[in-house]
């Protein structure tokens, strides 16, 4: 395998009964860069990553972590990793010192270096003020900085986030990601799952998941360069209206409404975009004005997910 | 090996900081026994007295009265009305008024001078078999017919030495076993749902996500309630001698060993549910699955000896059943515990068992 990957999978599937939660994944993630997974609730990104930590025993597939094969050298492997779940997990009745102190001597530190790597992440995460406050009484966001602080203590080469932000605020959410470059700087791998687009546009690499299944894969600006449709902006007196009259036609993939604009994702194939939605509101007595834009990830998503069978054959 | 330690002290001492936090645990940990020795040993008695009687005296003579009067001296009943014929003892029987009554016939004086009939008549409520058998003392009950001029000498086969319990009382035989009863009841309960709150709030997830082997998961959990139960241990024996003067004629180690076997054996189950169990509602409900059983069959209530060989069986299997032979061996008869070797090997075997099930059911894994 690849040493130049952190981890590598092939044809990775996981069946709970008839459903199939991961669908023939492939994966090739380089080091020290973030990579995204962007999908929907019940996509598969919890499952692949519970894979991925051999939490979860794949149905079929193969996977390769820092180069040990998991599930069968996952012991080896979870004193080089670290895993931050979508739920607060570390312990409530606890204070963030205790907590950290816990996870430093489940790792086996000795008792020097530990007192120094907590002292140094509760100065990064901000935690040093809150030492003796019980976890279960910080707020969302010092509860996020205090799991990845505990996730990080053992200086891991590969660190897995699931929603890491699902229940914080958007401030938080940019100070997270700052915390995360910083991690990648010192040569972290960082593996994230998200539903944020802001979030998802900000990895290296980004992979789009749909029903258990990789719609799109690739970093996020090619992703919009290369999306399979055009986006035009309908600027409306009466939006519903344009939205409605549009709904139905041929090669239309979406219509959003964003205040008195309606951004309409037309197929590539149809060519001329700007003009094919123009003539459509035309020739249905809708007043509007028409312009081409540029695609955003948020498009790139609705694309490959919505209309499956549209967006190119994926 | 050091590497292995410092994770179970770092789990260990997790927990006793946990354990010191959670005051209603820790108020349980003392209370139940306090208020359970308290209860059972004042509330449970088998040596039942002051029945509650009708006579229906036909008689009426000073025979009859004597009769009575005596039976009332032995505080085996009370009697509590007068009536005047067998019928109406039956009506006060079935409406639950009275536990036993007393029929004496008119020809009451004659009847005593012949040996092949019975002189009176004793209607009994045998719903309750201990009332019964209590009733049915009165029947080994002398007579001693002082004015008529012939008493029947009735020479009894056996004359019965009670051991290590001479005053019939209750306590002594019921605080030994109940420290079996409470250690199930708590011991069980406290492990299974200390991990399965774990699962619960999400933090197992984080656990088996580092290198914590499940052996040192399993010990680190383990260990601070065997100290606790520990002193449950202590806790009980001395209300028991304080209170009951329930005597101790067994060296007092012998005590405490056998209850740290027994303490690990129902940890291990605890830990056994905890694996079975995926909410804290299911542990609990797991628990007292195991604890009916353990209190009904293992001769803490009933005797042993009187069950049907398949409950035999069943209760062999439960740690409480061995538990109470040994306690109360040691504590009531001062045995040594080389001469109950076979119970402590039984619990032993299903500790063992137990721990062995637990440790490979319990997979570092989520599905």
């Amino acid at each position: 395998m690849n040493t130049e990957n952190a981890i590598e999978s092939t044809n990775l599937t996981k069946r709970f009964g008839d459903l199939t939660a991961v669908d023939h994944v492939n994966l090739a993630i380089p080091r020290k860069r973030i990579f995204g997974f962007l999908g929907p609730n019940g996509s598969g990104k919890s499952t692949t990553i519970r894979m991925l930590c051999g939490l979860l025993t794949p149905t079929e597939g193969s996977v390769s972590v820092l180069n040990y094969r998991v599930p069968e050298q996952a012991e080896i492997l979870k004193q080089k990793i670290g895993y931050m779940t979508q739920r607060f997990s570390l312990y409530e009745d606890l204070t963030v010192f205790e907590n950290l102190n816990f996870m430093a001597r489940i790792y086996c530190m000795p008792s020097t270096q530990r007192r120094t790597r907590i002292e140094a992440a509760m100065g990064t995460y901000r935690l040093s003020a809150l030492a003796k406050q019980f976890a279960g009484t910080l707020s969302g966001g010092q509860r996020q900085r205090l799991s990845l602080a505990a996730a990080t203590l053992h200086r891991p080469e590969l660190l897995l986030l699931d929603e890491p932000t699902s229940a914080v605020d958007p401030q938080t959410r940019r100070d997270f990601w700052d915390n995360l470059f910083q991690l990648v700087d010192s040569g972290t791998t960082i593996l994230v799952s998200t539903h944020y687009m802001d979030e998802a546009e900000r990895c290296h690499n980004l992979a789009i998941l749909d029903r258990g299944r990789i719609v799109a894969n690739g970093e996020p600006e090619t992703l919009m360069q290369e999306i399979n449709s055009d986006v035009v902006e309908v600027e409306s007196t009466s939006p519903r209206q344009v939205a409605h009259t549009l709904k139905d036609a041929t090669n239309i993939i979406s219509v959003t409404q964003l205040g008195t604009r309606q951004r309409v994702l037309v197929n590539k194939q149809q060519g001329d975009a700007k003009n094919y939605v123009q003539q459509i509101l035309n020739s249905a007595q809708v007043e509007s004005h028409c312009r081409d834009t540029h695609p955003s990830l948020e498009d790139v998503f609705v694309t490959v997910t919505n209309k499956p069978a549209i967006a190119g054959g994926v | 090996m050091s590497r292995c330690l410092t994770r179970l002290f770092a789990i260990l001492d997790k927990e006793i900081l946990q354990l010191r936090r959670d005051r209603l645990t820790f108020g349980m940990i003392v209370g139940i026994p306090i208020m359970q020795i308290l209860l059972f040993g004042y509330a449970i008695n088998t040596d039942v007295r002051h029945l509650s009687a009708a006579v229906a005296d036909q008689a009426g003579t000073q025979l009859s009265r004597q009769l009575v009067a005596d039976m009332q001296i032995s505080q085996v009943i009370d009697k509590v009305q007068q009536v005047t014929t067998g019928a109406e003892l039956k009506v006060l029987l079935d409406r639950g008024e009275i536990n036993v009554g007393i029929l004496i016939p008119p020809d009451f004086e004659r009847r005593l001078q012949q040996n092949n009939r019975p002189a009176a008549q004793l209607m009994i409520d045998g719903s309750d078999p201990v009332i019964l058998a209590t009733a049915q003392t009165l029947t080994k009950m002398t007579f001693n017919v002082r004015s008529a001029a012939k008493s029947i000498k009735q020479t009894e086969l056996f004359e019965v030495r009670n051991y290590y319990n001479p005053e019939r009382r209750s306590s002594v035989f019921v605080v030994p076993g109940l420290i079996g009863v409470i250690l199930t009841m708590t011991m069980v309960l406290f492990t299974a749902v200390a991990v399965v709150r774990e699962r619960e709030r999400g933090n197992l997830e984080l656990l088996i996500n580092t290198p914590v082997t499940t052996t040192e998961l399993m010990i680190g959990k383990i260990i601070p309630y065997i100290v606790i139960g520990l002193i449950q241990v202590t806790l009980i024996m001395l209300l028991g001698i304080f209170l009951f003067h329930v005597p101790v004629n067994g060296q007092v180690m012998a005590i405490y060993l056998v209850a740290l076997i027994f303490i690990a054996a129902n940890l291990s189950l605890g830990l056994v549910i905890s694996t079975i169990a995926k909410n804290q509602f299911q542990a609990m409900q797991l628990t007292f699955f195991f604890f009916l059983p353990s209190i009904l069959l293992s001769g803490f209530m009933f005797p042993f000896e009187g069950m049907p060989r398949a409950a035999q069986y069943i209760a062999e299997v439960l740690p409480l059943t061995h538990f109470v032979r040994l306690i109360r061996g040691i504590m009531l008869r001062g045995a040594e515990i080389s001469q109950m070797s076979n119970d402590i090997y039984a619990l032993l075997l299903f500790m063992l068992v137990t721990i062995s099930f637990a440790i490979l059911r319990f997979k570092k894994r989520l599905d």
